[in-house]
């Protein structure tokens, strides 16, 4: 039985890592929710920029069926991939971190078995690159401790490194690997393609779910005069879309690993609070046991007390009535 | 007719403004003066001064790059960056236009040249379009910036 003294100090300590959880959930909560506003707020650019892109990718199509911009052709043959994989910067978040990176190696293992394997990693997490570094995989490049809400500054960076590894040729297809948030409860680990970009197949498209798919909008088989050319336009509406296609990625990632972290802390201070009833309980029997054994203590000391006066009593009396016989 | 203008950039809407009588782009070919029922055009973005007219205001904004798409009763705005005239630091403008200058004055080694020369072009343009709305602010009715919406 601990004694109550090492009771007392865990229910402390207890019921102070339920403050401290209680706390993390409440903060993860607010930046969820903000995480959320965000991706919301650039849709509307994700919507035009789709809108201005099938239409000149369509207008290209029908001239002379060659793609107008490098970063819309599809390669025959695909060697090597790259992936960029978002994960959190830190853990407390339930198994986020570890779905995703499962995901993401379960995706890869797929595409190797039908495919050749050449991977080529690139990370926004350390969670993700800590991981994939000791499986010996080859991160190419990683980005962590980003801002808690990133603006899309933070994401020109990473941009341009995906951009350059399918342009240089290093990769023939880049896929992201992110967090969809559903909603608190749910979120869905996800792999889809992000380069080269393919207007005609609206699926697998991280941004799609922020574009309405309005048949009418794109093809309304308008002339559109482009100045300086089409291409011009493109050339910035690509890197833009990509760079958005990201930004939204790690939004939603973000969003996800706040939910699952308020999740997990919800859980947490729960657990906490149910330890500090049951170690409150024990710390209850352990003081009415030391009470008890301390009154035992006590009676047992009297009884033994008493009852060894009895015997001194005995002894003197027979003692005594020894001497009276000798003297007789 | 009046023409619809949006000004989005990819992290918000900036402007949704159903009745604008003309917009003034800063086009890479030259600057636009976008009436209703305009040709469909497809133009890249220049830095420079967007200007939203409707009845005897107008608003201006600072426009650093993007494009626009023109339809006859439309005009939407994919802009890089794009500052409110109104809510340019005048202060913050003139201090990254002097450090810039300072920059270039120096000779800054030939990577970043490129990226100072940006940075100045920027500062010089967010101020001037600052001083011509604050020189103007007699005859146009301009909200400060800190003012509320209403």
């Amino acid at each position: 039985m601990p004694n109550v003294r090492d009771i007392k100090k865990r229910i402390k300590s207890v019921k102070n890592i339920g403050q401290v959880t209680r706390a993390l959930e409440a903060v993860s909560a607010s930046l969820a929710r903000k995480a959320q506003v965000q991706a919301f707020a650039s849709r509307p650019y994700s919507q035009k920029a789709w809108e201005v892109l099938v239409n000149v990718a369509s207008q290209s199509n029908s001239t002379n069926g060659a793609p107008l911009h490098p970063l819309l052709v599809v390669r025959p043959e695909v060697k090597t991939i790259a992936i960029l994989l978002i994960s959190g910067d830190r853990g407390l978040a339930g198994t986020y971190n570890a779905n995703i990176i499962r995901v993401a190696t379960e995706f890869v293992q797929a595409h190797c078995a039908q495919n050749g394997c050449g991977v080529r990693w690139i990370t926004v997490g350390r969670k993700g690159r800590d991981t994939l570094l000791r499986m010996r995989e080859q991160v190419v490049a990683e980005f962590s401790n980003l801002p808690a809400s990133p603006s899309i500054q933070t994401v020109i960076p990473i941009a341009r490194t995906v951009i350059d590894e399918f342009l240089s040729g290093e990769a023939d297809q880049v896929f992201i690997a992110y967090t969809d948030f559903i909603n608190t409860l749910t979120q869905k680990p996800v792999v889809v393609n992000l380069l080269p970009l393919q207007p005609f197949q609206t699926t697998d498209q991280p941004v799609m779910e922020y574009v309405k798919r309005e048949p009418t909008v794109t093809t309304e088989g308008r002339e559109y005069l482009y100045e300086p050319s089409a291409a011009a336009i493109l050339d910035e509406v690509l890197p833009r879309f990509t760079e958005l296609q990201i930004y939204q990625a790690i939004l939603e990632s973000l969003a996800s690993e706040y939910a699952a972290r308020m999740v997990a802390m919800r859980n947490a201070s729960e657990n906490a609070e149910a330890l500090a009833g049951d170690l409150q309980l024990s710390f209850n029997k352990a003081r009415q046991m030391a009470i008890t054994s301390e009154i035992l203590d006590i009676v047992g000391g009297v009884e033994a007390l008493s009852g060894q006066a009895e015997r001194i009593v005995a002894d003197m009396q027979r003692e005594f009535m020894m001497t009276e016989h000798g003297a007789r | 007719m009046p023409i619809h203008v949006e000004i989005v950039t990819q992290e918000k809407l900036i402007l949704d403004e159903p009745d604008a009588d003309m917009v003034v782009l800063p086009g890479s070919e030259g600057v636009l003066g976008v009436l209703p029922h305009h040709t469909p055009l497809l133009t890249t973005l220049d830095f420079g001064e967007l200007r939203v007219k409707k009845g005897g205001t107008e608003e201006v904004f600072a426009v650093y790059g993007g494009i626009v798409e023109i339809r006859p009763d439309k005009v939407v705005v994919l802009a890089d960056t794009v500052e409110r005239a109104e809510e340019i630091d005048l202060e913050l403008a003139e201090a990254a236009r002097r450090r810039a200058e300072e920059l270039m004055r120096q000779g800054p080694p030939p990577d970043e040249l490129a990226i100072i020369a940006q940075e100045l072009r920027r500062a010089e343009l967010a101020v001037k379009i600052r001083r011509r709305i604050q020189s103007r602010a007699g005859t146009v009715r301009i909200r400060e910036a800190g003012e509320s919406e209403s």
